[in-house]
This record gives C-alpha cells, sequence and structure tokens, in this order.
C-alpha cells in the first residue's frame, strides 16, 4: 500500500442550463471516470448541477501571484479601455 | 387458486421485503461513514447508503398502507425482531474489507436494478412508484461499485487476490436472489410483477461480462445458501438489529 496522494482534480459545475460552469472546488481520484464520480457525490448532492466538467489540476496554466504587479496592474489606470466614453446613438437602443 | 386477499398478502409481504433489503444493505453501509481512507469515497458511501434508507422508509410506508392497520415505516424498521425480517442474507454480511463490500454491492445491486426494472411495471401503482425513483439511485450505485471492482480485479496482483476470494466467499449467497416462493409467484402472476428465471438470465450475462471487464473468474454455481426471506438469519443479524434499534428499544417513541 503506497502512501502517495491520489491526483488533485478541479470541479467545474453548470448550475442550469443556458449558465456557463463554474469552478466549485477540487477533489482527488485514481482516474478520470472516478473523479467525474467523486465530484457528483461531493458538490451535487443538494441538486447544484446539470453538468460536471473534471479536468486534472496539474494540467491548468495558472498565472503567478508573485507576477500579479506585471500581469494585472498595468489594466487598473486604463479607464479609456472601458466603452464608457462613447455616445451610443439612439437607434441602437438599450445595451 | 389465489384469492384476492392472498394477492394483498402477496403485495404486503414483497414490499416489506423490498423495504427489509434496503434497510439492512443501507444499515451495514452507514457502518463505514467515518471509516473510509478516501474523503471522497466517504460522502460516496454516505450517499449510497442513505439512498438505501431513504428507499426502505418508501417502502414500509407503502407496506404500512397495504396491511392497513396503522403501522408505520419506524413500526417496521424499528419494532420487529431480526426473526420478522425477509431480507437477503447476503446484505446482513459484516462489511469485512473494502473488497468484500464491493463485491457484495456489485452482486446485489446487479440483480436489484433489474428487480427494479421489472417493478416499474407491475399493477401495484405503490410498489411501481418507487421502484421508477429507486431505479436512478441505484443504477448509479451499481456504476459507482462496478468501476472499483473493476480496479480492484484488474489492479494489483493484491487487489486482484483479495476480490477473487471475496467473490469466493460471497458467490453461495447470490442464489437466493432468484430462489422465489409463493409470494414472487403470485406477484408476477396477478401484478406483472418480476420473472426472476428471466432476472437470473439476464445477472449472469451482466455479472459476467462485468468480472471479464476486471479480469476475474466467475465462480461455480454451487451449494446455495438461503433462508432470510423466511426470516432465518445468519449469526450476524441479531448484532445489525440490536444496534439499529437499540435507541427505540432503550427509550420507546424517542424522537428528535
Amino acid at each position: 500500500m503506497t502512501e502517495k496522494n491520489w491526483p488533485l482534480y478541479e470541479v467545474f459545475i453548470r448550475s442550469k442550463s443556458g449558465l456557463s460552469h463554474r469552478h466549485a472546488g477540487s477533489i482527488h481520484a485514481t482516474d478520470d471516470q472516478m473523479a467525474l464520480d467523486n465530484a457528483r457525490d461531493t458538490y451535487t448532492r443538494r441538486n447544484e448541477g446539470v453538468s460536471i466538467w473534471v479536468v486534472r489540476s496539474s494540467q491548468i496554466v495558472a498565472s503567478d501571484p508573485a507576477e500579479f504587479a506585471a500581469f494585472f496592474e498595468p489594466a487598473k489606470d486604463k479607464i479609456y479601455r472601458h466603452p464608457t466614453f462613447y455616445d451610443i446613438p439612439e437607434d441602437v437602443g438599450n445595451m | 387458486m389465489t384469492t384476492h386477499s392472498d394477492v394483498e398478502q402477496a403485495r404486503l409481504t414483497y414490499a416489506l421485503r423490498l423495504g427489509d433489503n434496503a434497510l439492512v444493505l443501507g444499515q451495514r453501509l452507514i457502518e463505514l461513514v467515518a471509516h473510509h481512507p478516501e474523503l471522497e469515497e466517504e460522502l460516496a458511501n454516505a450517499n449510497i447508503s442513505l439512498d438505501f434508507i431513504g428507499q426502505a422508509r418508501l417502502f414500509y410506508s407503502c407496506a404500512g398502507e397495504l396491511e392497513g392497520r396503522g403501522r408505520t415505516e419506524d413500526d417496521f424498521a424499528f419494532l420487529r425482531d431480526d426473526g420478522e425480517f425477509q431480507n437477503l442474507l447476503l446484505l446482513e454480511l459484516p462489511n469485512g474489507h473494502f473488497g468484500d463490500t464491493i463485491v457484495r454491492q456489485v452482486l446485489f445491486d446487479s440483480f436489484y436494478v433489474l428487480q427494479l426494472e421489472a417493478l416499474v411495471s407491475c399493477t401495484d401503482a405503490g410498489i411501481a412508484e418507487i421502484a421508477a425513483r429507486a431505479i436512478k439511485e441505484v443504477r448509479y450505485h451499481l456504476r459507482h461499485v462496478s468501476q472499483w471492482l473493476i480496479r480492484l480485479g484488474d489492479g494489483t496482483d493484491e487487489s486482484h487476490a483479495r476480490v477473487s476470494q471475496s467473490l469466493l466467499d460471497l458467490w453461495r449467497y447470490t442464489g437466493e436472489m432468484f430462489s422465489g416462493d409463493l409470494v414472487d409467484d403470485c406477484l408476477r402472476d396477478a401484478c406483472n410483477g418480476p420473472d426472476l428465471a428471466r432476472i437470473q438470465e439476464q445477472w449472469h450475462d451482466n455479472v459476467s461480462a462485468l468480472l471479464k471487464e476486471a479480469t476475474l473468474d466467475m465462480p461455480e454455481d454451487g451449494w446455495m445458501i438461503s433462508g432470510g426471506r423466511q426470516g432465518v438469519h445468519t449469526e450476524h443479524m441479531g448484532f445489525l438489529i440490536a444496534q439499529l434499534q437499540h435507541e427505540q428499544r432503550a427509550c420507546p417513541g424517542a424522537s428528535w
């Protein structure tokens, strides 16, 4: 019996048709099928979902928190990137 | 000749047996709560055991209505002695190791799925309705434990050897699932109930395909032990019932 932990999977749940899958949490499993079952048993016990995605956590490419400044801060003062400086023609109606 | 009251009695007994199977297996699985090595399997097991308890409640309520003497689900679960329970012996056996628990569940669920499928079209509306609801749960249980059996059978040398032994140990309890008595005959003939001979054939095919995938040998059919459906139980049953009923026996009528 090995003491090694089972691989970690990230779980994404679609709560109802039309919405997108959202990250719900993570679970351990030895293979993809078990990951799906475990996600079902852990995160949809109270009727939370209609669809589940699981993906190996190791397969996710994530941004590095240490690079937060370089990655995200330059966007903070570029308010002109928000489409709030345009007059919307009346013909367009409500957007 | 089958009279009206024979049919009524058969429906009642049938509903009780379904409830007893579900309660006893549910109770066995609940014993494992907080004992699983993995949190995820812990939750899966708790879900499955509670599904069985939920089914037992429905079948007992249905039995109470058929009986018409005011007995409730609690009366059937907590105030009958072990000799009055008519569950399959397979289900009252101790959990053993993880492989034993999985094999027991595979053998029973493979049967139970077919039994429920047949019961959906039975003319007893109460039983048919519960079967239609339960079958969705049990199909998932079967899928879950089948995958475990494949992993264990087609896993390491040790896991393969241990589930092979579980299969040999439990095989002698499988015959009881198909050994019908007057109650089964009556439900089949008068209420379009399950045909056990046909279920046995399908069960054999399904289990044999699964075992093949799990690289396990199908045991030979030998001497089969039975008695649970007549209230003659293994020595394990008394302890199971004692634990199940302790609260109600010690403090009659206690509720929370």
